[in-house]
């Protein structure tokens, strides 16, 4: 291991670092921040670096709440403690955080914990008088207690509340009294607070640059206040349905500090209600419009003016090619435009309105099924710099559209032509674009082992790849990617029945690994899966569904080699009690899905959860919920962990030709 | 009641009187006892169901309507273009009524000629009665510009024609659920109705009778309000000295608790109108139009000597020795005054053991109130709603909202009752007086029920007597769509879930009562 590499290395050697001051060290620390077994190698070396490494440590992110104490006390200058691994958090660990931390601790992270309540919080920030950030999303048992014990934090600026169900006015009201210096607040689905709670923090927190208002009961009332805030840049107000034009045409007030406006999901807000929100507001250089407004020739009218602005995001929305074209005709360049869902996009309204905006960088037209050739080639011609360009489901877009990206966009890093007539011409020509990092070309029949031979040979740079559905693709296609493409992290080869152990033998050279999803790849067996775990040490998603190939045998190197494993689907695969225990003993595993898994016991079953400490959320089949134990669920639940029972009747088939039938589609093999 | 149909069409248009209507019966109303009802329940439900029909149709009108005078009353002082704009569009839509009206009669005349007399008259009266209306709009709106013409204008003038119009058109009201609008009266210093001496008898008994029935139904209301309102309704009440009459009770008058006695038995009563009704059983010489109407109404053609009162207690400001002295409006004025600021608060409330009242109806109104003060500010204040909890913070540095130990369901449950919104309130009452129209024999019963808290301007329209009805119906309205619920999360999706203010205005006003 590499821990003994370096202690051989530098043992004989009179201790180099010796000369080094503890600045050099911690410089050199530093540098080591991506690699999380980098340090851990580090400290392990001897006792001189075991304490230089504590000394320089400063973020945080355990793994057992139970050694939090000690892991403290090693560590005695942690700034940042990040405590989402452990799901059960209670009132006497905050007070253990707040007895070490004091003064040091400037932010920690309670968003995925439950269990505590005010008394733990009040303690936390009675000691921790530095807090600068808390995150308490999630806390959906938090009470306006809590929201008073938030309130003396006094040097609080970031403050996540999201999803706290409980919170009401009352509490928004004592912490905007109390902590003066916020600057980021989310209330996101704190569906509690209305109008009065946000109106007050609008008026006590003067220095709020980022407020997020999802899905709260507001209305108009507290606009003005809010818009009156000097430094307010980012103002997210998604899904709030109590916001309507009419309230909005009565606002006086404009904010000219805005800089991203996200008005999602407010079906009732029509340009009118948009114009008399944004007025003034010049420096607006990001503007959301998810499933709103109808994209009409007012609304881009409206929009015209703001000359800073360089996202627009209509995801969603009803279009109307007058629409299109208006905006087509701003002065000003956008550099990410999104249509995704669009369905009113057509060729003429779309090359009209690329020709305008040239140094578009990200544009999103998934779903524009009406747009065709035309379409590809007027946004190749003109927006030669896009780096993103996603088009899933243009299924009217001719194979011999996609050569046009590697002629004349070089430039593209992501590129999603999932479900489209994309051929092993289009992917020769896309291998140009050497940038490229993702690309995602599922459900495209029409690709074989010799486009993707040429992505290998040109994109060297390809992190991500999405062959889900992608009949056309063998081990032979696979293994060049591999070989070209060194930095993969993501892969998908789902429910492909060509792809065997040979393709996972290859992509276990692909040490960054992180992502890999073989789901119903019946021809994948444990061998191949024992080889990635061997090779790709970084895994952290493993979805092996209906690989009924994959048994035991492949859990064992699994639990010794993936110990970054943090998420895994077993269903349907032939793993017994014995795997499953196996797995269990990977630390970080937290996400466990195993629905239908034949050779699974209640025995087996509720050992495997007994030994898992880090789990937080559990699929299984409802049919074990009467054979386990109930003080054993209500033990595992207290843990922190929560199970989810689903009733989905046992599929022998796969059925990969039925859903070909579905889509309408029929595969032409090689 | 031979031309039903079109006087209904008519007394539509009254119904924007209703506030002058209904102030002029305040104190016939006094006299009559509850029996009464019984005697006039079937000419009263005949006359009454089909009028509601309409009347149903004109709520939203006859609101508007109130709504401009709440308006116009409340801005005098600084004037408002908007209540202006307000007033004179509600001018304009009163006149075309009036054309329409007009023309109706027009076209009646061409078809039958000298027939109906009586119709004929009754029409020419409405008439009279909107323009008057109409006139006194005018004058009020310019009385709002010109402050110092407004008072003489409104309270001198107009008076005498609207206590007669009062006679004539108060039968529609008596199916209407009038007693919002006295509340609204002396709120507004535009009271024409405190001299009953301008008021014309009409000789249809049963028109009479209604009136008399309403009387009681607002007699308890009145009462209890105008305890509120009385002290700062005449404040501003600028009547030279001398141009009114002062009268002045002895103490032991002022406390007893009954002023009028049967001749007969010697039974005491509060009124004069309950009274008449205990006279009744007497024999049936008092059974008879005259002996049951109002007693000094044959002055009604003499012109109106104002009457005032003057506090027995020397030294008190409405005492007529007093410098600066500033009189009592009516009897009633003077009685609670009296106990108020001269008796000893022998009434405690039950509930806080703190607060002690001399009027049984100021006990009455605290204990409804009493304890529900949720909304505490940390430096120890208490507030009835949530908006005028956080409009204290927002205004005070340091101050922040106190959040009670045992938060269990009770914050939680009040919380939601956001600040209300008083145009949802206003729909709301609204809705439910069309709901509940069939209740009319019942009304009176309901109508003890008053809104105390008058600084809230939905209570001006806010039905005394469909208070109780309220809680059966408006349990069965949906739900509030925020539950705690994981499903609530699907809200996002479902695209009819408009939750918006006004529904919570209405879910949360249930909780309120």
């Amino acid at each position: 291991m590499k821990t003994n590499k370096k202690t051989t290395m530098e043992a004989p050697i009179s201790n180099p670092f010796d000369f080094l001051t503890e600045e050099v060290i911690f410089t050199i620390l530093d540098y080591l921040e991506n690699d999380p077994f980098a340090k851990k190698s580090f400290s392990l070396t001897c006792k001189a670096f075991y304490s230089i490494e504590s000394q320089h440590r400063k973020t945080l992110k355990p793994l057992r709440a139970e050694l939090l104490s000690r892991t403290l006390h090693r560590y005695p200058h942690i700034e940042h403690l990040d405590l989402t691994l452990c799901p059960r958090i209670e009132d006497s660990m905050l007070n253990v955080v707040s007895l070490s931390c004091k003064d040091v601790l400037c932010s920690i992270n309670l968003s995925r914990s439950r269990f505590f309540t005010n008394i733990g919080l009040a303690s936390l920030v009675s000691s921790c008088f530095n807090l600068v950030e808390i995150d308490l999303s999630n806390g959906v048992e938090l009470s306006d207690l809590a929201a008073a014990a938030i309130s003396e934090a006094k040097n609080l600026e970031k403050l996540r509340l999201a999803r706290c169900k409980l919170i009401t006015d009352m509490g928004i009201g004592c912490i905007a009294v109390g902590c003066r210096k916020l600057k980021f607040v989310c209330l996101k689905w704190c569906v509690k607070v209305s109008d009065l709670g946000v109106e007050l923090l609008a008026l006590k927190c003067e220095g709020i640059r980022s407020l997020d208002l999802s899905c709260l009961q507001i209305t108009e009332k507290c606009l003005p206040s809010i818009l009156q805030l000097q430094h307010l840049e980012d103002l997210v107000l998604e899904g709030c349905l109590g916001i309507d034009d009419d309230g909005l045409s009565t606002l006086q007030q404009s904010c000219k500090s805005l800089k991203t406006l996200n008005m999602s999901n407010c079906p009732d807000v029509s340009h009118v209600g948009l114009s008399s929100l944004i007025n003034g507001a010049e420096n607006l250089r990001e503007l959301t419009l998810a499933y709103g407004p109808a994209v009409t020739a007012d609304l881009a009218k409206c929009l015209r003016n703001f000359s800073w602005l360089r996202s627009v995001k209509l995801d969603g929305c009803l279009v109307e090619c007058s629409g299109i074209r208006a905006i087509g005709s701003w002065p000003n360049s956008l550099k990410e435009l999104s249509f995704s869902k669009c369905s009113g996009v057509t060729d003429d309204s779309l090359s009209f309105l690329v020709q305008a905006h040239k140094e578009l960088r990200k544009l999103d037209i998934t779903c524009c099924r009406k747009i065709t050739y035309d379409s590809v080639e007027s946004i190749t011609s003109s927006c030669t710099s896009l780096t993103s360009l996603r088009m899933e489901s243009c299924s009217l877009v001719p194979k011999e559209a996609f050569v046009l990206f590697g002629q004349r966009c070089q430039l593209l890093e992501e590129l999603d032509v999932t479900d489209t007539k994309i051929d092993d011409e289009g992917l020769k020509s896309i291998s140009r674009c050497s940038n490229l990092s993702s690309l995602k070309v599922g459900i495209c029949l029409n690709i074989t082992n010799d486009g993707l031979k040429h992505i290998g040979s040109g994109c060297s740079k390809l992190k991500e790849l999405d062959l889900y559905r992608s009949l056309g693709i063998t081990d032979v296609g696979i293994a060049a990617v591999t070989v070209g493409c060194p930095k993969l992290e993501i892969i998908n080869i789902a429910y492909n029945d060509k792809v065997t152990d040979a393709s996972l033998k290859s992509l276990s050279r692909c040490s960054r690994l992180k992502v890999l999803e073989i789901r119903g790849c019946p021809h994948v067996s444990s061998k191949g899966l024992s080889a990635i775990a061997i090779g790709c040490r970084k895994l952290m998603v493993l979805d092996i569904k209906k690989c009924f190939n994959i048994n035991d045998s492949a859990m064992l190197p699994l639990a010794q080699f993936s110990q970054n494993l943090k998420q895994i689907n077993l269903s349907y695969c032939s793993v017994t009690d014995v795997g499953l225990l196996a797995l269990a003993s990977i630390n970080r595993l937290q996400n466990m899905t195993m629905l239908h898994l034949r050779g699974l016991t209640p025995n087996g079953l509720a050992a495997a959860l007994l030994a898992c400490r880090g789990i937080t959320k559990v699929k299984l089949h409802a049919s074990f919920k009467p054979l386990l134990p109930k003080s054993l669920l209500h033990y595992i639940e207290a843990r922190g962990c929560v199970l989810h029972w689903r009733d989905k009747a046992f599929q022998v088939e796969m059925d990969p030709k039925g859903w070909k039938l579905h889509f309408g589609q029929s595969p032409e093999a090689p | 009641m031979s031309s039903e149909n079109p006087s209904f069409t008519n007394f539509n248009l009254q119904q924007q009187e209703q506030k002058w209507e209904d102030t002029s019966i305040l104190d016939f109303g006094i006299r009559i006892e509850p029996p009464f009802q019984e005697f006039n329940q079937a000419s009263e439900s005949e006359y009454l169901l089909p009028s509601n029909r309409n009347n149903q149709t004109k709520v939203l009108d006859q609101e508007d309507g109130q709504n401009n005078e709440t308006l116009q009353t409340g801005k005098i002082q600084d004037w408002d273009p908007s209540a202006m704009l307000n007033n004179l569009s509600f001018l304009e839509r009163k006149i075309h009524h009036l054309q329409d009206l007009v023309h109706l009669i027009v076209g009646r005349k061409g078809q039958a000629l000298g027939g109906q007399d009586q119709l004929v008259t009754q029409q020419q009266q409405l008439i009279t009665a909107d323009l008057t209306s109409i006139i006194v709009q005018l004058i009020s709106t310019a009385g709002s510009l010109l402050p110092s013409v407004k008072h003489t204008l409104s309270t001198g003038n107009p008076n005498g024609q609207f206590g007669q119009l009062g006679g004539l058109l108060f039968p529609p009201v008596a199916g209407m659920n009038c007693s919002p609008q006295p509340q609204h009266g002396s709120e507004s210093k535009v009271v024409p109705s405190q001299h009953p001496t301008g008021n014309k008898v009409s000789d249809q008994s049963h028109q009479m009778d209604v009136m008399g029935n309403c009387g009681t139904e607002q007699n308890h209301s009145i009462e209890e309000h105008e305890m509120k309102e009385e002290e700062d309704a005449d404040e501003g009440e600028n009547l030279p000295p001398g141009s009114y009459d002062i009268l002045q009770l002895e103490k032991e008058e002022i406390l007893a608790p009954h002023t009028h006695f049967c001749t007969i038995c010697g039974k005491g009563f509060k009124r004069d109108a309950n009274l008449r009704m205990h006279m009744r059983g007497h024999g049936d010489e008092y059974k008879t139009a005259a002996a049951l109407a109002k007693p000094n109404k044959e002055s009604s053609s003499e012109p109106v000597i104002i009457k005032r009162y003057s506090c027995p207690f020397t030294g008190c400001k409405r005492n007529k020795d007093h410098k600066k002295f500033q009189p009592l409006k009516t009897i009633l004025c003077v009685k609670n005054h009296y106990k108020r600021t001269h008796c000893d608060k022998s009434y405690i409330c039950s509930r806080c053991n703190t607060k002690k009242f001399s009027v049984i109806a100021d006990l009455k109104t605290h204990e409804k109130h009493c304890g529900k003060d949720k909304w505490l500010c940390s430096c120890g204040t208490t507030f009835s709603r949530k908006d005028k909890l956080f409009g204290h913070i927002a205004l005070f540095q340091g101050h922040t909202p106190a959040i009670p130990l045992e938060e269990s369901k009770g914050p939680a449950v009040s919380s939601d009752k956001v600040d209300g919104n008083e145009a949802a309130n206003k729909v709301r009452n609204i809705n439910f007086s069309l709901g509940s129209s069939a209740s009319t024999g019942s009304v009176a019963q309901n109508a003890m029920e008053v809104k105390e808290d008058a600084d809230d301007p939905a209570s001006f329209f806010s039905p005394l007597s469909f208070d109780t009805c309220n809680f059966g119906g408006f349990h069965e309205f949906p739900r509030p769509p925020f539950d705690d619920s994981e499903s609530s999360f699907s809200f996002l999706l479902s695209e009819s879930c408009n939750y918006g203010q006004k529904t919570g205005g209405e879910s949360t006003s249930t909780d309120l009562q």
